[in-house]
């Protein structure tokens, strides 16, 4: 973690409202993990205040890129801001997506600008050996399926859903992953006397897969139960307004079923879907 | 060379520039040098565990932020298990801050922490407005009673240096800061956050999950400005500038308005380096303008 001053390279409306921005940091480049974030000072000055965390988008040789959404204030100065500027940041911060050894099929479910932080992760995953890896976006319209492209550049398959079918399955993203994807790689089917033991034994979890979620709670939520029906481990990246970043102010707390809260910024983003109390 | 030194109580601080509570935790040792801090006050902890108020507990306004936290603390036990050891010891002064709903919590607090040697001072935080008292209402700042009788409690039972935390929210400030000094506070802390609240039109929401929360930031210094002003006249003992301050040149209004120490809190969000740089900013105003000690300037507004 440093704080740091680096070079805007880029700064590229991907979509209406949507914006890509690539930074120059070798160090960040080197110790940034995908689900890991920065906090971004979106302008000098008093207004707006707190930096705003960013996921990392992407992780390239000497540099890294963000995507976001401008939803407000600070996203809107971040938007206006052009390459050869400075951008002051703090980072690597939170913990990142756990890659596991696993062979099986990766399943990544987008809503929205959740694509972000799964770019990285599919990038990531793409050099290593998976039996299939998945993109699942989901919007609310075509206009807001974004990174189509850079995630079937990298081999992945890439399932749409919009709610009002504008491109792809009309409906929830849900729907595919239930569908479509779990559909494909359930348990093999299994003898009445094996089901019957599952019942009495707690079953193993299932390692045929793993998913990967990040996108509106709604989303997330259902997402989770889904994994938890298909004994599919799962991890989420969670949103939450910040202050500090860092664990110190204890403002982006997430109910977990332990009893308590954790902290966005500090335990996660990314959680065990199985830890959160949805 | 100038002398940043300043006296709080027993306490001679290597420069007046502390990290306020709440904003500074050992979370950030890998971006500053704690040690580089004049003091720290620790997040406010309690007799025993507290959950803290529901999400979300952070709302952006105008130069300034709304918080809700409501006290989330492990309590005392694993303060002194766990976090103490953290701190470095001998670098900075380590003022713990202490909160409680009746004077005995506070004694109770205090009793334990008596015992730990890297504990230089304590500060009572009696204003934080994200806490419901269960014996009166409103804030125990608001009540000059209150005040005198839990500071009291508290002198009689610590030779630590007793720094009472007070709130901007009152009729009379200098009433409020003169009862913590007739009940034996050695400073006070001028200020915590304001009660305030922010509504998402969208939603027709409350911007924080408990409706309600304190300000800090930029928005609130020229309220702080004239509590520590109007405090200075009044009292002797020394005060401690808290509220908004962003840079040197805000910690010198607060100086100049009677401050002998100050804390900087939402500033270490936006730059955790804003200790460090108001530290190098204070020196290099005292040397420009020759002036040997920043203790010189203390109250030194001119009228």
């Amino acid at each position: 973690m440093k704080q740091i001053k680096a070079k805007i390279l880029k700064n590229k409306k991907i979509a209406q409202g949507f914006y890509r921005m690539r930074i120059e940091s070798p160090y960040l480049a080197r110790r940034m993990k995908p689900g890991q974030f920065a906090e971004v000072r979106c302008a000098q000055g008093t207004d707006p205040l707190l930096p705003r965390p960013l996921g990392c988008h992407r992780i390239l040789k000497n540099s890294i890129e963000l995507l976001y959404e401008v939803v407000g204030k600070g996203t809107a100065m971040l938007a206006e801001k052009k390459a050869g500027e400075t951008l002051e940041l703090i980072g690597p911060l939170g913990k990142g997506f756990e890659i596991t050894a696993s062979r099986g099929a990766a399943i990544l479910v987008a809503g929205g600008v959740g694509v972000a932080p799964l770019l990285a992760l599919a990038e990531r995953l793409a050099q290593r050996k998976r039996k299939s890896l998945y993109v699942l976006i989901g919007a609310c319209t075509k206009k807001h399926i974004l990174c189509e492209k850079e995630f079937k550049k990298i081999g992945t398959k890439v399932l749409i859903a919009t709610e009002d079918g504008s491109i792809g399955h009309k409906g929830l993203v849900t729907d595919i992953l239930l569908k479509t994807v779990i559909a494909r790689h359930e348990v093999p089917k299994q003898s009445k006397k094996s089901r019957l033991l599952r019942r009495r034994f707690t079953p193993p979890r299932n390692d045929v897969a793993n998913i990967y979620a990040c996108g509106p709670v709604g989303m997330l939520k259902a997402v989770s139960q889904i994994a938890q029906t298909h004994r599919i481990p799962c991890q989420v990246s969670l949103e939450e307004r910040m202050a500090c970043g860092v664990g110190v102010c204890l403002g982006c707390p997430v109910r977990v079923k332990e009893g308590g809260y954790k902290m966005v910024c500090k335990d996660g983003p990314v959680f065990d879907a199985m830890e959160i109390a949805w | 060379m100038v002398d940043l030194s300043v006296k709080i109580g027993k306490l001679k601080l290597k420069n007046p520039v502390m990290a306020a509570s709440g904003t500074f935790g050992m979370e950030y040792r890998r971006l500053i040098d704690a040690g580089s801090l004049g003091a720290i006050v620790t997040k406010t902890i309690t007799l025993k565990p507290r959950a803290g108020n529901p999400p979300p507990r952070i709302a952006e306004t105008s130069s300034g932020m709304l918080n809700s936290i409501g006290l989330e603390n492990k309590g005392l036990d694993d303060f002194i298990k766990n976090k103490i050891p953290l701190f470095p010891a001998g670098r900075t002064v380590l003022i713990v801050s202490i909160a409680g709903d009746k004077e005995d919590e506070f004694t109770g607090l205090v009793k334990g922490l008596n015992k730990i040697k890297k504990v230089d001072a304590i500060e009572l935080n009696l204003s934080c407005p994200n806490i419901r008292h269960g014996t009166r209402e409103g804030l125990t700042a608001q009540d000059e009673k209150a005040v005198g009788e839990i500071v009291a409690g508290v002198r009689r039972i610590t030779n630590l240096t007793l720094i009472v935390k007070l709130s901007p929210c009152v009729t009379d400030i200098t009433r409020i800061a003169g009862a913590a000094e007739s009940a034996g506070a050695d400073a006070v802390s001028l200020i915590n956050t304001y009660p305030a609240m922010a509504v998402d039109i969208e939603t027709k929401k409350p911007k924080l999950g408990s409706v309600t929360g304190g300000l800090s930031g930029p928005a609130i210094k020229p309220i702080a400005l004239k509590m520590v002003w109007d405090s200075y006249k009044k009292i002797k003992i020394p005060i401690i500038g808290i509220g908004g301050i962003m840079d040197y040149k805000d910690a010198l209004e607060f100086i100049l308005c009677g401050a002998a120490a100050i804390q900087i809190g939402t500033a270490n969000f936006v730059n955790p380096s804003a200790p460090a740089d108001v530290t190098k900013g204070l020196k290099a105003y005292l040397a420009k303008n020759r002036i040997k000690s920043v203790a010189e300037l203390t109250g030194k507004l001119k009228i």
